[in-house]
């Protein structure tokens, strides 16, 4: 909300300069967003009338005019505006005035003609962008008078940025009452005259939906004059709001609005058929809105209506077709208070936000009705003359606000804050927040205003106290005792760690968006089940990843794009999958490499990244977790057949998927290498085995070297596995099987490979001999022949 | 006699000076000492002389050996160092050029402060406790008391799946879950991804928060001015101003903003603060009795603090970065600058 601070001022005006009342709202919990000047700053411009003019001698378009500036002799001064004209008032610069953009008015001289300073248009002066002409000021301006003075524009906009609990603050009135509390003086409230009643003509007035519309006023004005205008003060008032002159009515009702935070809405009553009610709209009832808008409404929202249809979205906006207009002589005025669960919402259902609605969803003092009705009646005939009829009121007292008192004990307050002001300084805190205070057993008996809502239990007294007391003026406690000690769990290898491992092994970690394109995850994903969004930001972002591929793909390409040949990312977070009709949220660590195997380096030739070196860095990641892990040749829609693998831990649990990218997806991504993707499962991943001491041998190690043939389909781990078969069933003394050179050509048959091998043995209870190495050598590849058809290379 | 011990040792010794590599040192040590060796010789010749004149001849032929071993020991050792210094010589590198192999990354400027963010206060006792990221309305916002149509609703740009299940606006239903499942006493810190449907230069639809809280009997405003104090001094490494200021958040009561002195200009007043010398970098307050009672805990037994912080906006204060889409863009050229 934005208001004068001028205006504000004169309700309360504490001996404290705009910073310091600025600095006071803010720490008192209404922050203030921006104080602007009402106008740029500018000087020596004063209240002038035009006595006389004449056409200047030698050019068409220049008018010589005798100007009153009330210091005696009127001056002479040289006008080029098509609107200057005697007798009409106008801002006028005198000499060594100074105007916005630090333009000084001198003596000069135009085509000959001497002048003494310069009449302003609204432009000129910078009260706005544009302006046509002079500024025309009202006939009873005083001649002389500083224009500064005279349109109040030493002042400022102050824009405060109101919590939605404290509603009561949404009005000139409701600001300086905090004002005055945190200065500790007393506010004034703009003096009300109540317009004597002048007809006894009455709408008749129901109200069926008297839960969601407790209160209803209205009164019947007549003959309110159609050609009145605005006074500028009001104008002014309103524009420095931020609200723009509709007619002296809507003014009015605007201004009630901003004076004392009540909504009001006048309807033309010539326009209205029968009498008033307020109620739940009907299925497929229509309504065209001041903004233009037609609404559908249905029976969630409430309308005030005549006897023929609705009228306006209550609390909201009024109708166009019941709207007071140019020719606008009879008006309803109407008041109400509407209980907040029954508006909110309403408003954005349809698109809209108003000064009405804010208001109304926030919290309106359902005791002010009957004052605001009368201020506005006040001012509408003030301006526009007409006579006042009766007010008409439907109320269901049962139905109002209740403001209970609420028990404040001062052990809680201490207990809360840390500290306990003084009986006499609580009392006065709540008092000047316009609270009644009863002392009680072990503290007082509180009853908070109508306006405030926020106010029902306990806790919001004592943080009433704190508000006032000022946050910084209560205690600081240092030190935090009591305090277990946390676990040190060998069980799980930390996220962190493991984050740490890759980026000590060049991957760089990337934070991706969850959502993204269902295109993008229905190429990596085919079929699978989508988690979308109701309301996206865009296409782009509008479905939950069910992979972190699909943000770490778009991330190299980004990088590609932007002439990086190597990419290596990893990312770890959540992803989001449907598993029979369960949603499962699983957190998942992953990465992408393309591009070199080794940053470009002089010492190393330069080798593109393949699958072995992103599955090192997998292991890399066993080996912290002490756990063994399988790799089983596995397909995926989004990996190349050949060069995938599922990972498996030790129990079969399944941990994830390394592969290389697709062929046909690697052409549709646009990257012009070989892509590698890995996806593990956090939770089985990151489970650690606890190292276990196992005594060393004292005897010497022997290695032996064999190179076997065996088919193009036996993998290395059927190799392994009968060489593990046989270490655990008859020879403990194997200890490691390394391969360490896979090679086909010549010498080895077409079909065949050869895979060399390099075995370690040791005892633990003797030097092995060479007959008895032998003999384990021997046994072995007999049992390789037999499983798998492995013959020694000769 | 064709030579005497001393005649042979001359030779012998020139023949050292001659040697000018190891392996022709060697030779000369051979053709002295060797079986066949000059020296060798010489002795196995004593057997055929008179006993006393054996040991004569015998102790000339000793001592012309161990003079010989002496300077063949000298010489080797001036020939090793030579050569060693030939080798090193030739062994010289370049010790500027870069070193081999793979290079190390970086992590994520937005895990290097949740990773800080953690560390301070988890050595002060708090543990971390991770949520859902798809969240029920219920724990985002009813259980936070924020009801229906509540205005605060307004003030989160809630992403949804369907009339219950959103995408968590706050990491703040995490302090629902953990109060649903465990007794007080409690300190916990819930960092993690949250979401607002929002998005333009200073707003992105995904963020990061850490969301903390501590519940145990007699836990005041002042403890939790402490903490943040003590937290903010600590994240940013300097003895900052801190102000607190009331606000409102339908879950705590009282309710604060912290503001902190200008990182940047240290309150002077800069583009970052918008001239007025402070940033706002955290929301906090005493736990509401309203949320106390969703999870069934007695708020005349216990009290509680809970505080909540942007991670994007520490990590830009921290580190000067003045864009948040550069967070998610995952730039190299942005990332590699955090290590």
């Amino acid at each position: 909300m934005q208001i004068s601070e001028a205006w504000l001022r004169t309700y309360v005006n504490p001996a404290v300069s705009t910073e310091e009342l600025v600095a006071q709202l803010t720490m008192a919990g209404l922050e203030v967003d921006s104080v602007t000047p009402a106008a740029a700053l500018f000087s020596g411009v004063v209240v002038g009338e035009v006595l006389a003019m004449e056409q200047h001698p030698d050019a068409d378009r220049l008018r010589v005019c005798k100007v009153e500036v009330g210091q005696g002799e009127p001056l002479q001064i040289v006008c080029g505006a098509s609107n200057v004209r005697p007798g009409l008032k106008i801002p006028a610069a005198l000499i060594g005035a100074v105007l916005p953009g630090d333009f000084k008015i001198k003596k000069s001289k135009l085509r000959g003609v001497e002048s003494y300073g310069m009449l302003c248009s609204e432009k000129e002066l910078g009260l706005a962008e544009e302006s046509h002409g002079l500024m025309e000021l009202a006939e009873d301006a005083p001649v002389g008078a500083d224009i500064r003075e005279y349109l109040s524009l030493n002042d400022n906009l102050i824009e405060v940025d109101l919590t939605p609990n404290r509603a009561d603050c949404l009005s000139v009135e409701g600001l300086a009452r905090e004002v005055a509390v945190l200065n500790q003086i007393d506010y004034q409230s703009a003096p009300l005259n109540k317009a004597a009643v002048a007809h006894r003509d009455t709408l008749h007035i129901a109200v069926d939906a008297t839960d969601a519309c407790p209160r209803y006023l209205g009164r019947l004005i007549k003959g309110v004059n159609p050609t009145a205008e605005t006074p500028l003060w009001m104008q002014e008032r309103l524009r420095r709001s931020g609200l723009r002159s509709l007619g002296p009515v809507v003014d009015v009702t605007n201004y009630v609005l901003l004076e004392l935070g009540q909504p009001l809405h006048a309807f033309d009553a010539d326009k209205l058929n029968g009498g008033i009610n307020v109620r739940w709209a009907k299925d497929g009832e229509e309504l065209a809105l001041l903004n233009g808008q037609t609404v559908k409404l249905d029976p969630e929202a409430l309308v005030i209506a005549d006897d023929a249809r609705a009228l306006a979205l209550a609390g909201v906006m009024g109708g166009s077709e019941s709207a007071v207009g140019e020719g606008t002589q009879n008006i309803f005025l109407e008041c109400a208070f509407f209980a907040p669960q029954s508006i909110a919402g309403k408003a954005r259902r349809f698109g809209l936000h108003t000064d009405s609605s804010h208001r109304f969803e926030r919290g309106v003092d359902p005791f002010l009705q009957e004052r605001a009705i009368e201020r506005a009646t006040q001012l509408i005939t003030e301006i526009a003359g007409g006579s006042a009829g009766l007010i008409g009121e439907a109320v269901s007292e049962a139905r109002l606000p209740k403001r209970l008192p609420v028990e404040l004990r001062r052990a809680r307050i201490e207990r809360l804050l840390g500290l306990l002001p003084s009986d006499e300084q609580i009392a006065a805190i709540f008092r000047r927040l316009g609270m009644t205070v009863e002392p009680a057993a072990e503290g007082w008996r509180v009853t908070p205003p109508g306006f405030r809502f926020d106010v029902a239990i306990e806790a919001d007294l004592i943080e009433e106290i704190a508000r006032i007391y000022g946050y910084n003026n209560l205690p600081s406690n240092r030190l935090l005792v009591r305090t277990e000690l946390h676990k040190a769990t060998e069980s799980v290898l930390e996220l962190d760690r493991a984050r740490d491992l890759l980026v000590d092994r060049g991957y760089q970690e990337a934070i991706t968006f969850s959502f993204v394109d269902a295109e993008t995850q229905q190429a990596i994903m085919p079929g699978a089940d989508m988690i979308t969004l109701q309301n996206p930001i865009s296409s782009e972002l509008s479905v939950m990843r069910g992979t972190l591929w699909c943000g770490l793909i778009k991330a190299a390409q980004h990088n590609v794009n932007r002439q990086q040949n190597r990419v290596r990312l990893f990312e770890t977070g959540l992803r989001f999958v449907r598993f029979e009709g369960q949603l499962l949220q699983e957190k998942m660590l992953a990465g992408v490499a393309l591009g070199s195997a080794h940053p470009e380096q002089w010492g190393e030739p330069s080798r593109a990244v393949d699958f072995y070196d992103v599955k090192a860095d997998i292991e890399a990641l066993f080996t912290l977790t002490g756990c063994a892990a399988r790799f089983v040749p596995s397909e995926h829609s989004a990996l190349h057949p050949g060069q995938t693998a599922e990972i498996l831990a030790a129990n079969g649990e399944r941990i994830g998927l390394i592969g290389m990218l697709h062929p046909n997806l690697e052409k549709q991504f646009g990257f012009d290498s070989r892509v590698f993707l890995f996806e593990l499962d956090q939770d089985v991943l990151l489970v650690k085995q606890k190292a276990q001491f196992k005594s060393l041998s004292k005897y010497p190690s022997v290695r032996r070297d064999l190179a076997l043939i065996v088919r193009e389909d036996v993998t290395v781990e059927q190799i392994t596995n009968c060489i593990n078969e046989l270490k655990e069933s008859a020879e403990s003394a194997l200890q490691t099987v390394v391969p360490f050179d896979v090679y086909r050509g010549k010498g080895v048959d077409e079909g065949h490979k050869s895979i060399a091998l390099s075995l370690t043995l040791q005892d633990y209870s003797q030097t092995l001999t060479d007959s008895e190495i032998d003999a384990i050598v021997s046994k072995l590849l007999e049992n390789l022949k037999n499983k798998i058809g492995a013959k020694l290379r000769d | 006699m064709p030579f005497t011990p001393e005649e042979i040792l001359a030779q012998a010794s020139t023949a050292l000076a001659d040697a000018q590599d190891l392996t022709q040192l060697d030779q000369v040590r051979v053709h002295y000492l060797g079986k066949k060796g000059l020296l060798t010789q010489l002795m196995k010749e004593l057997g055929a002389l008179e006993p006393e004149q054996r040991r004569e001849a015998g102790q000339k032929i000793n001592q012309a050996k161990d003079r010989f071993q002496e300077l063949l020991d000298a010489r080797k050792a001036l020939l090793e160092a030579n050569e060693l210094a030939v080798r090193l010589a030739g062994e010289r590198i370049d010790v500027t050029l870069p070193g081999r192999g793979q290079a190390v990354a970086g992590l994520h400027p937005v895990t290097t402060t949740l990773r800080r963010i953690a560390k301070i206060f988890t050595s002060a006792g708090f543990r971390t406790v991770e949520g859902p990221e798809i969240e029920d309305d219920y724990h985002n916002f009813e259980a936070l008391n924020i009801p229906a149509h509540h205005p605060a609703r307004a003030m989160h740009d809630t992403f949804y799946f369907d009339a219950h299940t959103v995408l968590r606006t706050h990491t703040s239903p995490v302090q629902i879950r953990v109060m649903e499942s465990e007794e007080p006493p409690l300190k916990v810190i819930a960092p993690g991804r949250v979401y607002r449907c929002d998005s333009d230069l200073t707003h992105s639809p995904m963020f990061h928060q850490v969301e903390g809280f501590l519940v145990d009997r007699d836990v005041s405003f002042a403890d939790l001015k402490g903490v943040i104090y003590d937290f903010l001094q600590a994240f940013f490494e300097k003895d900052s101003q801190v102000r607190f200021r009331p606000s409102y958040f339908p879950f705590t009561e009282p309710s604060a903003e912290v503001d902190i002195e200008c990182v940047i200009c240290s309150g002077s007043g800069c583009r970052v603060c918008g001239q007025s010398g402070w940033l706002e970098v955290m929301g906090c307050g005493m736990i509401h009795p309203e949320v106390f009672k969703a999870v069934n805990i007695d708020s005349e037994k216990y009290t509680g603090f809970a505080f909540g912080m942007g991670v994007e906006r520490l990590a830009m204060l921290r580190y000067g970065i003045n864009d948040l889409r550069l967070f998610f863009e995952n730039d190299l050229k942005f990332l590699q600058q955090f290590k």
